[in-house]
């Protein structure tokens, strides 16, 4: 095992980015043309990072498996986006934001990026309104914020109900201009299938074009993945159907190790699941909590309809164990909280699957209108879903895997551990430590994009000036190419009997059932021999039709599917070591009295980095650890 | 419920294309229209047979991938709705589907039911943005904007670019969307520099690509996200404008 150094810089926490910004070496304007630089991934992240390097004057490459770069799922955060800007006078502050997401991570993110998250979160909010985002307003013309959950003040923009999707068209926008300006050349429908390393460097990627199915080498001087969260791993999930830990893990085959990767995160509304063909789980806004109170029946047997069920037979189970904040306790504790009840037998539904999201005490006090200006689209989307109406009805609600802070590890300046390969935005594991707060997803891509990576590239790039270059002839493509088509055609020659899709959705139970909202031990363990099996029945009789020419979905999912089932076993063994619970990593050994998280800071305050060693049962661990040097250890109370 | 399915198929962009009859049985009505394809999918995989490539993604009505002509309709019968909210609870047993993919001559056909529509991304590139460099810009505050400003901004952004409008249209024209773009940009402060340059150029590409509006409306009873055929007003306000502008200036 070695010991980690994420190279952060000296001196005063408050100071470390701007001194490492001048001590950082820089490319000229006139030398940027002549680095390339290819983006893998258009979301927040890929999309901000590869417009601001193309402003910049590097020649940029983007990357997308969508057809447009406006669709990535980052597009779905319904919620909001965190900013220290006190507009309202509530108490925020840089220190604030910075304090509140560590305290929120359970004191397992870095300090330094974390400090720097927070400090760039001001510059987001002003380029985003530069650029059109229509944020909600108040009368006066100002923005609006609202609370998100582990904060107690007001730091939260938003645009309606989807925030996710105006930031993004405003990064897409900002990238269509560099398109139209040729400083970035967009690859739509095209999707990583390699990254490729010579003499140690990242010096390129090898993609196939969805539609053609036409295998391609493209090589630059420096790459970067802003590819996403692997929640999918658990099937179900409320990301969408086609995000995947593909690029991320195939980096990880290649020597990029890989950092916390059983830190996933369960977001506590989600709408139950329904029924055994449901293709994937709904979110909804954790805003919601702002106005809506969760709580079960008291009485196991209850029998009465909801309305009928008096204030004195509820159990506003949140408000209840949390009083401080109450329904607006952190994603983690609330995720559990809700487990809790519905386990022992309390929950609601047909299924008695879900907890109570009830309205009815915010449309008395603040009347129906206010309620549906605030949220409005999301009440008609549950409404499309379950065909209830939560303006009479309260809301179904249970966690479903949403976030992954776990994620390709990278240093201060978002380099993994190959050179010349960054990862940004969910694709790392930096700033959320074990669980995220609301609304800082968004806040994370766009700093990654926009701000930090544009600025630490040229540190990579610098010396690089003059020095030959790799270009595609290099027979490591060749080779990457080789293996990729190879295991296309293994794919398309298995003849098999079950489809893709069949070997997932078992894959995700076993992943949900012990490395989920609880882990065990005996649980893991169970997992880490139940996994390889499955594996090696899905290698031998998994069926893809069709063939590699053309559009093939099933063709697709097959690799993707491939790369889970080694990230699950990486996931199972990650939370199996780390003995302790900490934040979304709730081992249920390690529990105080009152069944919270009992935090070990003498032997677990370190980040596990994982490497691959050619064999997905034998990773080898190396570790970061996390110095504070500003906050203090303490045990999180939201009581 | 038990349904049957008539569904294009089509191998690729240039091969002909024909409808297949598929049996749905066993549909619960609590999936969406999407789920119900995958079920059938995944026997027809089952059997050895290439499943109906269609298009998706977020499965929440937010991204705009999905979209397909159900009897006849974009989206399905189910209105503000894209294809991948619409839950089987709006059919009954025994209905048969008529499943096609969008058809416009905007939106090449690739395979079965998924179509290009690059020609939206082309319509943005030529000015749907702000010129702003990251970094420069000033404080967020220091650019008010009236709440009825900001709110119609929204109206307009809320366009989730699925390209129902087109498909609606008899025409295949391209204006609720173009307009949407351009009136979500052109109502706010920050837009009005570049708003006569924008509105030219992404009229003059949404010409290239897509055909003519005739004021049909189909496009506004199509859209998912209920965007205002107001807004088509408004862009051929807003264009008139800036022609007599470039005029004067020329």
């Amino acid at each position: 095992m070695t010991v980690l150094d994420a190279k952060i810089p000296d001196g005063p926490i408050e100071s470390k980015w701007d001194d490492h910004r001048f001590a950082m070496r820089l490319v000229s304007p006139a030398n940027k043309r002549k680095f390339s630089v290819i983006v893998v991934g258009t979301g927040l992240a890929g999309a901000s990072a590869a417009a601001t390097m193309g402003e910049l004057g590097y020649q940029v490459k983007a990357f997308t498996f969508h057809d447009s770069a406006r669709r990535a799922h980052s597009i779905a955060a319904q919620g909001g986006i965190n900013a220290a800007k006190n507009y309202h006078g509530d108490g925020d502050s840089i220190y604030r934001l910075f304090y509140d997401t560590v305290k929120g991570g359970d004191f397992r993110s870095r300090e330094a990026n974390v400090y720097r998250l927070a400090q760039v979160s001001n510059n987001i909010i002003d380029q985003c309104v530069a650029q059109g985002v229509p944020f909600a307003r108040e009368y006066g013309g100002l923005l609006d914020n609202r609370s998100f959950g582990g904060a107690q003040v007001s730091r939260t923009f938003y645009a309606r109900g989807q925030t996710g999707q105006q930031l993004l068209l405003g990064a897409y926008q900002a990238l269509a201009a560099q398109v139209k300006k040729r400083t970035v050349e967009l690859h739509t429908k095209t999707e990583l299938l390699d990254i490729v390393v010579v003499d140690g460097r990242a010096v390129g990627i090898v993609t196939r074009n969805l539609h053609t199915g036409e295998i391609r080498s493209h090589a630059a001087d420096a790459v970067v993945l802003a590819t996403g969260g692997y929640s999918n791993v658990y099937f179900l999930s409320t990301n969408a159907m086609a995000c995947n830990t593909s690029a991320i893990w195939r980096a990880h085959r290649k020597g990029a190790m890989f950092a916390n990767p059983s830190f996933t995160q369960i977001h506590p509304t989600a709408i139950p699941t329904s029924d055994e063909f449901q293709s994937k789980l709904t979110l909804m806004s954790e805003s919601l909590r702002n106005d809506g109170r969760i709580w079960v029946p008291k009485d196991l047997d209850e029998q009465r309809a909801v309305a009928d069920i008096p204030e004195e037979d509820r159990d506003y189970f949140l408000e209840r164990r949390y009083p401080a904040f109450g329904n607006l306790a952190p994603r983690d504790i609330s995720s559990r909280a809700a487990k809790e009840r519905v386990d022992a037998g309390y929950g609601v539904g047909p299924m008695k699957n879900g907890v109570y999201l009830d309205f009815s005490e915010a449309i008395g006090r603040l009347g129906r209108d206010v309620i549906a200006e605030k949220y409005g689209n999301l009440f008609e989307m549950y409404e499309r879903i379950t065909g209830e109406n939560p303006y009479d009805v309260p809301m179904r609600i249970y966690p479903a895997p949403h976030y992954t802070m776990g994620g390709l590890w990278v240093d201060y300046e978002l380099q993994t551990t190959i050179p010349g390969l960054f990862a940004i935005g969910e694709a790392n594991f930096s700033d959320h430590g074990a669980n995220r707060l609301g609304a800082s997803a968004l806040m994370q891509g766009l700093a990654d994009g926009y701000f930090v990576l544009p600025a630490t590239i040229g540190n990579y790039l610098a010396p690089m000036l003059g020095k030959p270059k790799v270009d595609t002839t290099a027979p490591e493509f060749a080779e990457a190419e080789r293996a990729v088509q190879e295991q296309n055609d293994r794919f398309l020659r298995n003849n098999g009997t079950k489809s893709v899709d069949h070997y997932h959705r078992e894959l995700g139970r076993i992943v949900w059932d012990h490395c989920g909202m609880e882990r065990t031990r005996e649980g893991l363990e169970k997992a880490l021999s139940e996994i390889p099996t499955l594996r090696a029945e899905f290698e031998a009789n998994v069926r893809v039709p069709g063939s590699a020419d053309t559009l093939n979905s099933s063709l697709e999912k097959a690799g993707r599917v491939a790369d889970f089932f080694e990230l699950a076993e990486l996931m199972c063994r990650d939370a199996l070591v780390r003995e302790e619970s900490c934040g979304a990593h709730f081992r249920a050994e390690y529990q105080t009295e009152d069944g919270e998280a009992l935090r070990n800071d003498a032997d677990y305050a370190h980040v596990s980095a994982w490497e691959w060693s050619g064999d997905s049962a034998n990773p080898t661990e190396h570790r970061e650890q996390l110095e504070y040097e500003s906050v203090q250890f303490a045990t999180r109370s939201y009581k | 419920m038990n349904l049957t399915l008539r569904v294009w198929r089509q191998a690729g962009p240039t091969a002909p294309g024909r409808f297949e009859t598929y049996e749905a049985n066993g549909v619960s009505e609590d999936s969406s229209f999407l789920e119900m394809l995958d079920g059938v999918n995944e026997e027809l995989v089952a059997a050895g047979e290439e499943p109906i490539e269609f298009m998706h993604d977020c499965r929440e009505g937010i991204c705009g991938t999905c979209g397909m002509m159900i009897n006849g309709q974009a989206h399905g019968p189910q209105a503000l709705t894209t294809a991948c909210q619409l839950h089987m609870r709006t059919f009954s047993d025994g209905d048969e589907i008529v499943v096609e993919p969008w058809r416009a001559a905007g939106f090449p056909i690739v395979k079965d039911l998924v179509v290009d529509r690059a020609a939206f991304d082309r319509i943005i590139e030529a000015g749907g943005y702000v010129s702003v460099e990251t970094g420069s810009a000033q404080d967020a505050n220091l650019i008010p904007v009236p709440k009825e400003s900001a709110d119609l901004a929204m109206d307009a952004a809320a366009c989730i670019g699925c390209g129902a409008c087109v498909a609606a249209c008899p025409n295949g024209a391209a204006q609720l969307f173009t307009s949407a773009k351009l009136m979500h940009l052109n109502s706010l402060p920050q837009g009005q520099p570049e708003r006569s340059e924008r509105t030219v150029a992404m009229v003059e590409v949404m010409e290239e690509h897509f055909g003519s509006c005739t004021n049909y409306g189909e496009c506004e009873a199509a859209c998912p996200k209920g965007i205002s055929i107001d807004f088509i007003a408004a862009m051929n306000r807003d264009h008139r404008r800036a022609l007599v502008r470039n005029r004067r200036s020329a």
